[in-house]
């Protein structure tokens, strides 16, 4: 670990060497930003995941259209350099207020809102070669996890098994968490902390011998990152429970593949072996929730063929049949419907079933 | 007893009204309306008839103005020139009777014409304090002092007392002492500012304020008299029918030809044969002989007839160089350029539009734009909003030459805008004088003149907003550089300071700042 600091303090200095290069011999400082756009992200074949392209976009300090976003990314740097040396970490929120300040003489700020400071850590990771975990900055945790699983987390013991309802909220650095002890043959993954707490009331991670985990939404980092974790040093496959729309579709090939914004970690993130375990649009027919399905808007139509057309979708056969079952049912079904079956329906019959009989999406 | 019967009640009571007494009730329609426009009419009414007269005998204008309060809301006016004077005996007429004067019947480029200017002054000053007015007059021989009232039903002056002195110093021209009801201010629409638009549009006057708040002088900018207009007969296209026949009472002709060639211009005869042959007149009718349906056959036919615009040299207008000097003097403007059209003409009235167009300098930028208007040199400073000349500033589209302006707005920016208006007949809208009516003829001219003007003005404007550009960027950047240091220094242990001068040198080395205006490069 502390290796790898030092190799982070390098590629920041770096950074810094490079303007200053460019000062002293009197040219305008420049700075080679990878863009971080659609245009430059592709799916890779090999390794089945969104990889980020070659483009770079150059930045110049005596730019009027450049300059506030060269300055923001060099006070980044040198923020993570701060945190690195009194080794501490910082949430993104506490970053913007640590870079928020007024210029001398002036009523400019150099960071406004917040998604500028966060935009100008993420150009840091791409031109320092470093995560922002390593930068010792932290997006909000948000997500839990229960399991037989025995983990050491700076220096405490924590088992997974012994939490509470709450179970264990999961830090948005697991870079440096230890497994102890791993006792499960899958995960479940699922897009509503609501589904969650219905499988840990029901012990499902006991009874079927996984770990369940959520967040809430859009999987943040920590969740990703842990979730490829377990996958990659225990071979856990990794099934995935989502509401039946394409909005869901999405939440599951973000993890899977990797997203166009992170897109240069996507090694770091992705999960290629990951399955959609539900809702599929067969589920639909098969456990007579017809009745259930929430009538398609215009924006669930339009993303329906966003995601119909992704590169990792649209030459599979097998999703093409499900996009268009969608279509003709012309409406979504949240896990929650599962419930008009049965209290424990899901954790019961639907996990089981579906898991025993192989009935999921690759 | 016979019973009178209304009509004959009626005609008892009926007599004349006298001019004076007609604008004693309507004062306003002369500028009186109220105490601060009352004290500027005086003032103007009195550098109007100095200007008048001093440029007419040749003379540099030299006219002192003084106003001071003697009790709360009274001021006594003091106005002098070094005009030729008046003689003795036609003071009190010169002063104290309307309409008259030697002005109205001619038709030549003045300041004032009908004759109601100075008397109004007076008799405003008699309305509102009861006391008289004192003239002081030379025309180079003794000193003559008046002390006038104008008699209102009759129309008439009075003389209160008269006296004579030796003037060993030859001094000639005028001066007028009054007491008014007035007030006084500083800012738009104020005496200090018609004079400073005066010396604008008369950079060859001299003129001396002295004020309840101190003296200003205006110096002269250019030493030379502009050229004399001559006066003209009236162009057949601009006679109104009821003129026609006054003139065809009053005219020495014996026929109708020779009426039509010698009291027109650009008449000859072939033109007066012509409209006699259209107007179905014998050649040698008798003027005065004509019946009222034969002078309306020959007024209809002077206008079918093609002539030739009328003759310019009626016309003084200040001249190019003139404009860009009074403008320059007064405004302290970077950059001025001035425009004067060639003659035009509205209903048979020829007229010059100039525009002068001040840039920069001590004009407050971030501000709608100062719009100067003239009518034969003297400054319009009420009813901007219903001027011809306003008109066609709005519809003039500067943003061609760099400036910013809102649809139906004056445009914004460090600019003075200046346009003179000179004609035979300025066709103001009301007596108070102060906008010109909006012929199509006078809307045309003018905006040509603004836009030959805004072109000339454009490639400084963009130069200048170019610099201004520069400025603003070198700004932003200076304010950066503190904070790129300052990371560096955490970043690679260089001294801030060290890297600021470095980032500095940069700067002034220039260039770089221009070369990378343009966004994103892409390199792949």
């Amino acid at each position: 670990m502390e290796k790898q600091k030092t190799e982070v303090k390098k590629n920041l200095k770096q950074v810094g060497d490079k303007v200053l290069k460019d000062i002293e011999s009197g040219s305008n400082p420049t700075l080679d930003v990878p863009i971080r756009a659609l245009s430059n992200v592709k799916f890779d074949e090999q390794s089945k995941m969104l990889v980020m392209g070659e483009a770079t976009a150059r930045r110049y300090f005596f730019n009027i259209a450049h300059v506030r976003k060269f300055v923001q990314t060099i006070e980044a740097a040198a923020l993570a350099k701060e945190l690195i040396d009194v080794n501490k970490h910082l949430s993104l929120r506490e970053a913007f207020y640590r870079m928020k300040r007024t210029l001398p003489d002036s009523n400019i700020n150099l960071v406004d809102e917040q998604t500028e400071s966060n935009d100008a850590i993420e150009d840091l990771e791409l031109i320092s070669s470093s995560s922002r975990e390593q930068l010792h900055i932290n997006a909000n945790k948000m997500g839990s996890v229960a399991g037989k699983v025995v983990i050491e987390d700076k220096g405490d013991t924590v088992d997974w098994s012994k939490l509470g309802s709450g179970g264990w909220a999961i830090p948005s650095n697991v870079e440096d968490i230890i497994f102890k002890k791993v006792n499960a043959k899958f995960i479940i993954y699922m897009e509503k902390a609501a589904e969650w707490e219905r499988l840990h009331e029901d012990k499902v991670w006991e009874k079927l011998s996984c770990i369940i985990m959520s967040s809430q939404g859009q999987a943040t980092r920590g969740v990703r990152r842990l979730l490829q974790r377990l996958n990659q040093e225990f071979k856990l496959p990794v099934y995935i429970l989502v509401d039946g729309d394409p909005w869901g579709v999405y939440i599951y090939s973000v993890i899977k593949y990797g997203s166009i914004s992170l897109a240069h970690i996507s090694e770091r993130l992705a999960l290629p072996d990951a399955k959609l375990l539900g809702l599929t649009a067969d589920d639909v027919i098969n456990y007579d929730l017809k009745k259930h399905l929430i009538k398609f808007e215009e924006v669930d139509k339009k993303r329906l063929e966003q995601v119909k057309n992704y590169d990792w979708f649209k030459d599979n056969k097998e999703w093409q049949r499900q996009f268009k079952l969608w279509k003709e049912l012309n409406g979504k079904v949240e896990l929650a419907a599962l419930s008009s079956k049965g209290i424990t329906f899901i954790s019961d019959t639907y996990i089981p079933n579906k898991i025993k009989h192989k009935e999921w999406l690759d | 007893m016979v019973e009178e019967t209304i009509a004959e009640k009626m005609a008892k009571d009926m007599k004349e009204v006298s001019v004076a007494e007609f604008f004693e009730k309507n004062r306003h329609l002369l500028g009186y309306e109220n105490s601060t426009k009352a004290l500027l009419t005086v003032v103007k009414e009195a550098v109007d008839n100095s200007l008048d007269a001093t440029t007419e005998a040749g003379i540099l204008p030299e006219i002192k103005i003084s106003v001071k309060p003697t009790n709360a809301d009274r001021y006594k006016i003091l106005a002098e020139d070094n005009g030729p004077g008046v003689v003795e005996s036609k003071i009190p007429f010169a002063f104290g009777k309307f309409l008259y004067g030697s002005k109205f019947h001619r038709l030549r480029q003045s300041r004032g014409v009908q004759g109601l200017g100075i008397h109004g002054a007076i008799l405003y000053s008699q309305l509102t304090t009861g006391k008289p007015v004192k003239i002081t007059s030379s025309i180079g021989k003794d000193v003559h002092s008046l002390e006038l009232m104008i008699n209102v039903t009759k129309n008439e002056p009075t003389i209160v007392s008269q006296t004579r002195q030796k003037n060993p110093g030859k001094w000639h021209g005028v001066k007028i002492e009054m007491e008014i009801e007035g007030k006084f201010i500083e800012r738009a629409q104020s005496v200090p500012e018609y004079l400073r638009q005066t010396a604008i549009a008369n950079p060859y006057a001299r003129i001396i304020f002295d004020g309840p708040n101190g003296k200003t002088e205006f110096e002269r900018a250019v030493k030379e008299l502009p050229r004399q207009p001559k006066e003209i007969k009236p162009h057949p296209y601009g006679v109104e029918l009821g003129l026609m026949r006054r003139m065809l009472a009053d005219t020495r002709a014996k026929t109708v030809l020779g009426f039509l060639t010698s009291e027109f211009s650009r008449v000859g005869r072939r033109s007066a044969e012509q409209i006699c042959r259209l107007a179905k007149l014998e050649l040698n009718k008798k003027p005065q002989q004509m019946t009222h349906e034969e002078s309306e056959r020959l007024h209809k036919a002077m206008q079918l007839v093609k002539l030739i615009a009328p003759p310019t040299d009626c016309l003084s207008p200040l001249g190019e160089n003139l404009l860009v000097e009074g403008l320059k003097k007064e405004t302290g403007a970077e950059y001025v350029v001035a425009v004067t059209r060639p003659p035009s003409v509205y209903r048979g009235n020829p007229f010059v539009v100039e525009v002068g167009l001040a840039y920069g300098g001590n004009i407050p930028s971030e501000q709608t734009s100062q719009l100067l208007r003239f009518a034969n040199k003297v400054p319009l400073l009420y009813h901007q909003a219903d001027c011809a000349i306003t008109e066609a500033v709005i519809d003039t589209d500067f943003r061609r030459y760099g400036l910013s302006q809102s649809q139906g707005q004056l445009p914004v920016g460090p600019l003075t805008i200046l346009v003179h208006f000179a004609s035979v007949w300025v066709p103001f809208t009301s007596e108070g004088k102060q906008a010109i009516a909006n012929y199509p003829e006078i809307i045309k001219d003018t905006k040509l003149a603004l836009q030959d003007a805004g072109r000339k003005l454009a490639s400084y404007v963009r130069q200048q907003n170019k610099m201004r550009e520069r400025q603003m960027r070198r700004d932003l950047f200076e304010k950066y550089i503190p904070e790129l240091a300052e990371s560096l220094e955490k970043l690679t242990d260089k001294q801030k300071q060290k890297i600021i001068e470095e980032l500095e040198k940069i700067i002034k080395k220039g260039g770089l700042v221009g070369k990378t205006e343009d966004g994103s490069q892409e390199k792949s």
